[in-house]
């Protein structure tokens, strides 16, 4: 880690296994996050990407150790954390019966809300212009996944935890998440983030991390 | 930094948002209700229209036909939220987790309690139910079929990641609804026969109580374990 500093890590997780039915996915498995740090999660299709950051996010216990955020057991502080993280996981919960708008408006809603952005200039953003008021299930996979994405705009959080991100997006898509965590890291935001493609975020810290 | 919404806020937007769900997939409401109408109709024809013989079994009718049909829509409670990953964003967003279960046990007794309520008395007349049994019937169902809702509710939580909890579903929450089955039967029945049903009405009260309070937080717990 380049900017170690006397600084305690964000997020940190010590030591953590993670047993799915009888096979251990990984076990003694300890990272941290600084703020401005991208963590990229690699590893072959089952090798615990997505429970890793369920357990990062607090979404599933690890069967031993423990995950803290800025020192505190996330299980201590729940409220506080999730108000500062973003997950967006396989299925990323846009609803098919509410439009692009109905479901972005009630994501902002429920989190903290950032001031300086419309939900129309987030969906423009993400390029769902045109798109705002049609049912999402109407959608194509990879629209959904800009609804998704579109909530990173209109959030103030700091740490990010994407499953996946890249997945049905085209390569304009693949930009835009690469430029919107670029902005997120540059203004000291944290991000894991697990992915099979080549990332291309300039001029942060990435901090790899390879399952087997 | 903005705050996070405050608790009050979050039940609102949640309640705006299961409603507006609702709204786009009528006919999921309605089965319930329709149910419960056509069950309590099918009665007199199936025993004949003699009035003594339908008031003696209106009450028990009635509060079964209520019972059943909120069980049918206890399922849509979790459901589709957690096909569609909705359910780890809720239980992922900054309010604790019971207020999401009160959200959704409120918006599920909006639309199949509150309904039955309004049904009632018209089909309690078809009933030949006494004026008298009439209100307390409403008072009965006023009381009980929030208590189904939220008992419905850790039910549900913690058989939403099952793929075939529809049994299962039945079999944990049937037990707990004989209680107020009875109760609720209990003082309608008294009513019709000019009893009091004060002391029915108060069990059934404290029935309400109990489960307002424990229910939202073992709910809560039992969607983080089914989600995990």
């Amino acid at each position: 880690m380049s900017n170690g500093g006397a600084m305690p890590p964000s997020l940190e997780a010590v030591d953590i296994e993670c047993e799915r039915g009888e096979r251990i996915l990984f076990s003694g498995l300890s990272l941290s996050l600084r703020p401005g740090n991208l963590m990229l999660i690699e590893g072959p299709n089952g090798s615990g990407k997505t429970s890793l950051l369920r357990i990062l996010c607090g979404l599933a216990q690890p069967s031993s150790g423990v995950v803290r955020w800025r020192g505190t057991d996330i299980t201590q502080t729940r409220d506080q954390f999730r108000a500062e993280l973003i997950y967006l996981g396989h299925n990323h919960g846009v609803k098919g019966d509410l439009t692009p708008y109905e479901n972005l408006s009630i994501a902002r809603d429920l989190a903290c809300a950032r001031q300086d952005i419309t939900l129309d200039e987030a969906l423009d953003a993400v390029g769902l212009a045109g798109f705002e008021d049609v049912p999402a299930r109407t959608l194509s996979a990879g629209q959904r996944r800009r609804v998704a994405l579109a909530r990173l705009l209109v959030t103030e959080v700091r740490l990010w935890v994407l499953d996946e991100p890249f997945t049905a997006l085209d390569t304009r898509g693949v930009t835009l998440v690469e430029r919107m965590l670029a902005g997120h890291l540059a203004q000291g935001g944290m991000a894991a983030v697990s992915t099979h493609h080549p990332v291309a975020v300039a001029e942060v810290d990435i901090v790899r991390l390879e399952l087997s | 930094m903005s705050e996070a919404p405050g608790l009050f806020t979050a039940l609102g937007v949640l309640i705006r948002r299961d409603l507006l769900l609702a709204l786009r997939r009528r006919a999921q409401i309605l089965n319930p209700l329709v149910f419960f109408v056509i069950v309590v109709t099918l009665f007199p024809l199936g025993l004949g229209p003699e009035p003594n013989l339908l008031q003696k079994l209106a009450p028990g009718v009635l509060w079964v036909a209520a019972l059943l049909s909120a069980m049918l829509s206890l399922e849509a409670m979790f459901h589709s939220d957690f096909e569609d990953g909705s359910l780890e964003q809720l239980l992922l967003a900054p309010q604790p987790v019971f207020i999401t279960v009160i959200a959704k046990v409120l918006t599920h007794w909006l639309l199949s309690g509150l309904p039955l309520l309004l049904l009632a008395p018209l089909l309690a007349l078809w009933l030949h139910l006494s004026p008298d049994a009439i209100v307390v019937l409403l008072a009965s169902l006023a009381l009980g079929t929030p208590v189904l809702s939220l008992i419905g509710a850790i039910g549900v939580a913690l058989t939403v990641g099952l793929r075939r909890g529809g049994v299962l579903l039945s079999l944990l929450v049937l037990p707990l609804y004989i209680p107020v089955l009875i109760m609720g039967a209990g003082a309608v029945d008294a009513a019709a026969s000019g009893l009091a049903a004060g002391a029915h009405l108060s069990i059934l009260g404290a029935l309400l109580l109990l489960s307002l309070s424990l229910a939202p937080w073992a709910a809560g717990a039992a969607l983080r374990i089914s989600v995990e």
